[in-house]
């Protein structure tokens, strides 16, 4: 195995991390205020085909991002008028959600199926400029990927360190507690529900714009239930999230690694280690889960007539 | 919004619950397909023809309702996978997870007993069904009863793993001379019979035996009160001296043979060989029609059914207007949204 097979395969882990951990703090905002958003696959599917119409259409990358988040903070509106106004059942709307968005999906992306769009630039990492062409063109992400983190401190200081983080977590550990000390958990919830959308947006544009660069139906292959399974892993935390997704992506670079070696392991079986190590974390971090999930995560808020 | 409260007290007939229930399931059903109309008026599809169609197919034929009954069988018997375990307060979201390895332990049967006659080879590959299905909800329902990890993450982590399984056995081992994404045709004998010449299959009957046995233990068994008395206060029901760990394991274990058995009818009545991905969303949409039916086994009924003209309709629609069969999804997704934003309909559904 060369040098280059294991560097091809950390980039591209990059690559796919990415979506993932934009995906997976957009639904850490969403399950801090109360709310699992199980759709999540569906706000992904419409966020992408519609940024990536749209990119098509006018030519501009950022045109389509935009489109992207504000398709994703939409898509969440509609769980938010189930669940919050109407008190529907969160999963169920969440699975509803989901068909939607693969019906809505492939109906935007019809046309645009194998289209060519301009991307976005990708920019070198820094200090590596010294290395030979074939390398370097490993290491050229675009602008999204070096967002990310930041990303993730953005979130943690607006949950952590906002007045209005703090009335969301409020919320999401009791939402009439809330009400009574002044805050609106209706507001706060659809709130989250649109951040939450929107960053799930950014992370599908992310996928579909940035880095695979063409519509395909079912293109997020299961991403939106992997975040919601990070959310919990990184235990509802927007920095263990960055964790999360690494770990997650090391396991599916770990797996093409293993594939580009040439080892006589079923590419099926290996394709199922991402999700057995996440619940083998999941085990091994079992034991204080219970202290760190928003307690009145799941719950309706009936509202204080 | 039609309100039935405001304008009842001028009609008696409506001061029926039934009817008013009935009345406004049916001002639901038609919203949904008002806004689903918007979406094929802009496809540039013509909505009326469309409906027209999907009615005069799914209801006026002897053929097309057998087809909606056909697409019955899977959901009647994964909505119940979830229905079961919701009564002592378990969440199973594994039902497409556990409808895979059930088909797998079924195809397994069918393919090393091929040999036996079909009396002998079906109940095996039923037992072997709900036995793969059984397995893939211990895992949950284990590390839920010793309080390690909630249910419903672990069978969604379940979920994506499943179909890799199948992917493997069927390219290592089970693939056809012809053809490495299925296994070769089952033979006759590990075929689920079939009735008046349609697709309908055993497990039709099978699925309506197993919903008229939930409802029967529920309401008249030790066990269905101790499983309610769990599902509304699981510490005050371990205090009572009722087993809980024991409880939430072995619920969870037979609700994941359920939707194992609905893999194994699928492969055995319906397909008659085992696909690659040949679920299409069948456990997820168990899961909305139990939360949509309360869990009820007559709101399982209706619902699976009402679904099911959607889904026939929509493989009519794609054959016939050339309508992408994803869009039906879009149907069925406004259907349910229609639903869930009322409720307070669905009686004795607790949130």
């Amino acid at each position: 195995m060369t040098l280059l097979a294991i560097f091809g395969v950390i980039s591209s882990a990059i690559f796919s991390g990415t979506s993932l951990l934009y995906t997976t703090l957009g639904e850490v905002i969403d399950e801090r205020s109360g709310i699992v958003n199980l759709g999540l696959e569906g706000v992904l599917l419409v966020s992408a085909s519609s940024g990536f119409a749209v990119t098509s259409l006018t030519g501009s990358p950022y045109l389509g991002i935009l489109v992207s988040v504000l398709a994703g903070g939409m898509m969440n509106m509609i769980l938010g008028y189930l669940v919050i106004s109407r008190k529907a059942n969160q999963l169920a709307s969440g699975l509803a959600l989901m068909f939607f968005g693969f019906g809505l999906s492939a109906l935007i992306g019809k046309s645009f199926v194998g289209t060519k769009i301009n991307s976005l630039p990708r920019l070198l990492l820094p200090g590596l400029e010294g290395l030979p062409r074939l390398y370097t063109s490993l290491f050229k992400f675009d602008p999204l990927i070096y967002l990310v983190i930041p990303m993730a401190f953005l979130v943690w200081w607006l949950l952590f360190r906002t007045r209005w983080g703090l009335g969301l977590r409020a919320v999401g550990e009791n939402a009439d507690i809330a009400y009574a000390s002044g805050r609106n958990p209706h507001l706060i919830r659809y709130q989250a529900l649109f951040v939450g959308g929107m960053l799930a947006g950014l992370g599908a544009a992310q996928l579909a714009i940035a880095y695979a660069m063409n519509w395909t139906e079912y293109m997020t292959a299961g991403r939106g239930f992997i975040a919601v399974a990070l959310v919990i892993f990184s235990k509802w935390h927007p920095l263990r999230a960055i964790v999360g997704a690494l770990i997650f992506s090391a396991a599916v670079a770990f797996q093409l690694l293993l594939q580009s070696s040439g080892v006589q392991i079923s590419p099926f079986l290996l394709d199922t280690i991402p999700y057995l190590l996440t619940l083998i974390v999941l085990i091994a971090w079992g034991g204080n889960r219970k202290h760190s999930a928003p307690a009145s995560l799941g719950r309706v808020y009936q509202g204080s007539e | 919004m039609l309100k039935t409260s405001e304008i009842a007290p001028c009609f008696p007939i409506l001061q029926n619950k039934t009817i008013i229930l009935v009345i406004r399931y049916l001002f639901m059903i038609l919203l949904a397909f008002l806004l689903f109309g918007i979406i094929l008026l802009i496809s540039g599809k013509d909505p009326l023809q469309s409906y027209k169609d999907i009615f005069t197919y799914t209801m006026g034929s002897a053929y097309g309702f057998s087809e909606v009954l056909v697409a019955m069988i899977p959901m009647l018997l994964t909505a119940l996978a979830v229905a079961l375990p919701a009564r002592v307060g378990l969440i199973n979201v594994g039902g497409e997870g556990q409808l895979y390895i059930g088909a797998a332990f079924a195809t397994f049967g069918a393919l090393t007993f091929s040999s036996l006659p079909a009396w002998l080879l079906l109940p095996i590959m039923i037992i072997l069904g709900m036995l793969g299905g059984a397995l893939w909800a211990f895992v949950p329902g284990y590390l839920k009863s010793i309080g390690l990890v909630n249910e419903t993450i672990t069978t969604l982590l379940l979920n994506p793993i499943a179909p890799k399984i199948i992917g493997f056995l069927i390219f290592g081992f089970w693939h056809s001379p012809m053809d490495t994404v299925k296994t070769p045709n089952f033979v006759a004998a590990a075929r689920l019979p079939t009735f008046f010449g349609t697709r309908i299959h055993l497990g039709l009957v099978i699925g309506l035996i197993l919903l008229a046995l939930f409802w029967l233990f529920m309401k008249y068994t030790r066990w269905g009160l101790e499983m309610r008395a769990i599902g509304n206060n699981a510490q005050a029901a371990r205090r009572n001296g009722i087993p809980l760990k024991k409880y939430l394991i072995v619920v969870m274990c037979i609700g994941g043979a359920i939707a194992g058995l609905a893999g194994m009818s699928q492969v055995s009545g319906f397909y008659g060989v085992l696909l690659l991905n040949f679920s299409l969303s069948l456990g997820y949409m168990g899961f909305m029609v139990s939360w949509l039916a309360g869990g009820e086994p007559l709101g399982i009924l209706l619902m699976s059914f009402v679904i099911s003209v959607i889904i026939t309709g929509g493989n009519l629609l794609q054959l016939t207007r050339g309508v992408p069969y994803s869009v039906i999804n879009l149907l069925l997704a406004f259907t349910v949204f229609v639903v869930l934003a009322r409720p307070n309909l669905i009686k004795g559904k607790k949130v």
